[in-house]
């Protein structure tokens, strides 16, 4: 149907180069502005989205991303899918730098996404079967052939082909839609997986079973996740490690029980505390932060949480913090509380020049 | 295969495997206003094309003596025109070249249209601009004024006049398969699609086709009318058809004349121009809601 090189009956999957010890994903100095036109005569102004974002993703781990709505979670997904161009940063998978050592072709193979919205994530003129064929048909694979794995793959995330194959998009759930989406991202048998808010918008028991599911799945193909999402609570269930966004930059960075118990940037904390308790003796009766995050056209300069932050100091408002290990163990803070002598009242005298 | 089963999931009969177009058929025949439709537009079309072999009186064979007889005259069931031709057989054999005139020059406009606008709308960017800036150049002109002078500058005859209608309404389906498009392209299927590798012919084709085709055609068939009255306005200026050649636009011009006399002759032709376009115009809507298949 698509591109008559030779129709092939199997997909291999884009082979383990660098071994376990090398990052599946690594990304450096992420960076993707807006242009804002200002009317007619006004000036033009950029939205920094992604600001020098830069991190690593272990082989077979799950990486989760936080962030209030607006923080470029999501767009950081669409940077790593090349669905935009990106203004400047390096994705380097397994070692091979996309473009120079590895084909846009060939990274589509080895990196899927799930995207959040179940029924505009499927195209409505085809059937189920169709939609998860269409990309292994894309890459060389005989129609037939592509079927019979499209079938295989709605049995593994739990939908009976023989009932669901033949369906379209609307005459199925919500739940079920996102398991077909699923199915589809991993036709094209991809070892990263990019999962942007891909349950939130179910309920909360489909949420569950679905995230059971991508839980076994990882196990059987030994998948890699990265995983967007607003729910900490998801976030922490699933996630080895964690980081924190906020106005595309990220500010914390680690191992997700660290994160979680030791929270060291302000953001974190407050984000932390504003997760509604389920115990009613531990209410949360003071808002743990005020305000609307500042907006991203034109950022405030310094540490972009300063506005809002309860321990700023003049020192935050110069110049923004570095990502910075705070506990040589890979527990990355972006703030100058956290980073032994940067000035800031709070922050820590470290032995050696104390 | 210890994959999550979900028993719940797994209720109702296996389903056979039916194809898309297959089921837009199926919906269509269940439609009655659609059918009525279609049985009356197969019905002018079969009638024109076998015109000949129907039995008419010579459509170019005048009567001084007999003219603008009124409808149900024995011999002349549909009445005379002005110069005394049997009206019957004029409205049939009009058919012919009415009918080719408003739906030729659609179906053109229609494959021009939508491939410019399916990628005008698909690519975006400085492609978009310059191909939907070029298009606003033509629409700039009322269609009336761009159809005589296309017509005029090419010179008289039906194939010219034919021509100049598809440049009319390339630009009118352009913009309309261009809004369309690019309301489709922002799904997440579309972005879907191409995270998974395939190039914008394939993803065009695939995914992007089957959902802009319904509003462009049911827009397409709107303008089949408007086709035959601009084509009667250019036979009018003898760019088109000539006298004595029957076709309904210029009949509805040339009758004109009587209608103080013998209106309802004289309506005829205009009346067969309305049921042409309102058959389309109804057919398609029960086909885009047919193709329509959330519904």
């Amino acid at each position: 149907m698509i591109e008559v090189v030779t129709a092939v009956d199997k997909l291999e999957p884009i082979e383990d180069i660098g071994g376990e010890a090398q990052p599946l994903l690594h990304v450096g100095g992420l960076t993707k502005h807006f242009p804002v036109r200002g009317g007619l005569f006004g000036k033009s102004k950029t939205v920094r989205a992604v600001d020098d974002v830069t991190f690593s993703i272990g082989k077979g781990e799950t990486v989760g991303i936080v962030g209030e709505s607006g923080c470029g979670k999501s767009t950081t997904a669409r940077l790593l899918m090349h669905l935009m161009p990106r203004d400047a940063g390096d994705i380097i998978y397994d070692g091979r730098k996309v473009g120079r050592e590895l084909s846009l072709r060939e990274l589509r193979r080895g990196m899927q996404m799930v995207f959040q919205d179940s029924y505009a994530s499927l195209n409505p003129r085809l059937t189920i079967e169709e939609s998860i064929a269409f990309g292994p048909k894309v890459h060389g694979m005989a129609d037939s052939a592509a079927r019979v794995l499209a079938r295989d793959l709605l049995g593994k995330v739990g939908l009976r082909p023989e009932t669901f194959a033949n369906r379209y998009p609307h005459e199925i759930s919500g739940g079920q839609r996102q398991r077909v989406n699923i199915a589809r991202a991993l036709a094209l048998s991809p070892r990263l997986v990019i999962l942007d808010e891909a349950v939130s918008a179910l309920d909360k028991s489909v949420e569950a079973q679905v995230l059971n599911l991508l839980v076994d799945l990882k196990r059987e193909f030994g998948l890699t996740y990265l995983f967007i999402s607003h729910d900490l609570n998801v976030v922490r269930y699933i996630s080895d490690r964690v980081l924190v966004m906020y106005l595309g930059e990220v500010v914390e960075l680690g191992p997700v029980d660290k994160v979680w118990d030791a929270p060291a940037h302000p953001y974190t904390q407050a984000l932390l505390a504003a997760m509604p308790s389920s115990d009613p003796d531990n209410r949360t009766l003071v808002p743990p932060i005020t305000g609307d995050p500042p907006n991203p056209i034109d950022p405030p300069p310094g540490c972009r949480f300063h506005t809002r932050c309860p321990y700023a100091e003049p020192l935050c408002s110069e110049t923004g913090p570095k990502l910075t290990d705070i506990d040589h163990n890979g527990h990355e803070v972006a703030c100058y509380m956290a980073i032994p002598n940067s000035g800031h009242s709070r922050a820590p005298v470290s032995e050696m020049t104390a | 295969m210890s994959a999550i089963t979900d028993t719940a999931l797994q209720a109702g009969p296996a389903e056979k495997a039916r194809g898309y177009w297959a089921t837009v058929g199926r919906r269509l025949l269940r439609d009655k206003v659609s059918m009525v439709c279609g049985f009356i537009l197969l019905l002018i079309f079969l009638s024109a094309i076998f015109a000949p072999y129907l039995g008419l009186a010579d459509p170019y064979q005048g009567s001084m003596i007999r003219r603008l007889r009124f409808i149900g005259t024995p011999n002349y069931p549909l009445g005379t025109d002005e110069l005394g031709r049997d009206m019957l057989a004029r409205l049939i054999y009009g058919g012919r070249l009415s009918l080719l005139i408003g739906i030729l020059p659609v179906l053109l406009a229609f494959i021009i249209g939508t491939s410019l606008g399916l990628v005008a709308g698909y690519v975006g960017g400085k492609v978009n601009t310059a191909i939907m800036r070029t298009i606003d150049i033509f629409y700039a002109f009322p269609s009336v004024l761009l159809a005589i002078a296309i017509s005029g500058a090419l010179g008289a005859g039906i194939v010219n006049s034919i021509v100049s209608l598809t440049v009319v309404f390339v630009p009118q389906i352009t913009r309309v398969a261009e809004s369309v498009t690019t309301g489709v392209r922002n799904m997440d299927f579309v972005d879907a699609a191409r995270a998974s590798g395939a190039d914008a012919l394939t993803i065009m084709r695939v995914h992007m086709l089957g959902n802009v085709l319904g509003p462009i055609f049911v827009y397409a068939t709107g303008l089949i009318s408007v086709s035959m009255i601009l084509a009667a306005g250019l036979s009018f200026l003898g760019l088109g058809t000539k006298p004595p050649e029957p076709e309904w636009g210029l009949m509805l011009n040339t009758l004109r004349t009587a209608i103080y006399v013998n209106p309802w002759v004289a309506a005829l032709p205009g009346a067969m121009i309305f049921a042409v376009s309102i058959c389309f115009n109804l057919l398609s809507d029960g086909l885009r809601s047919a193709m329509d298949i959330r519904n």
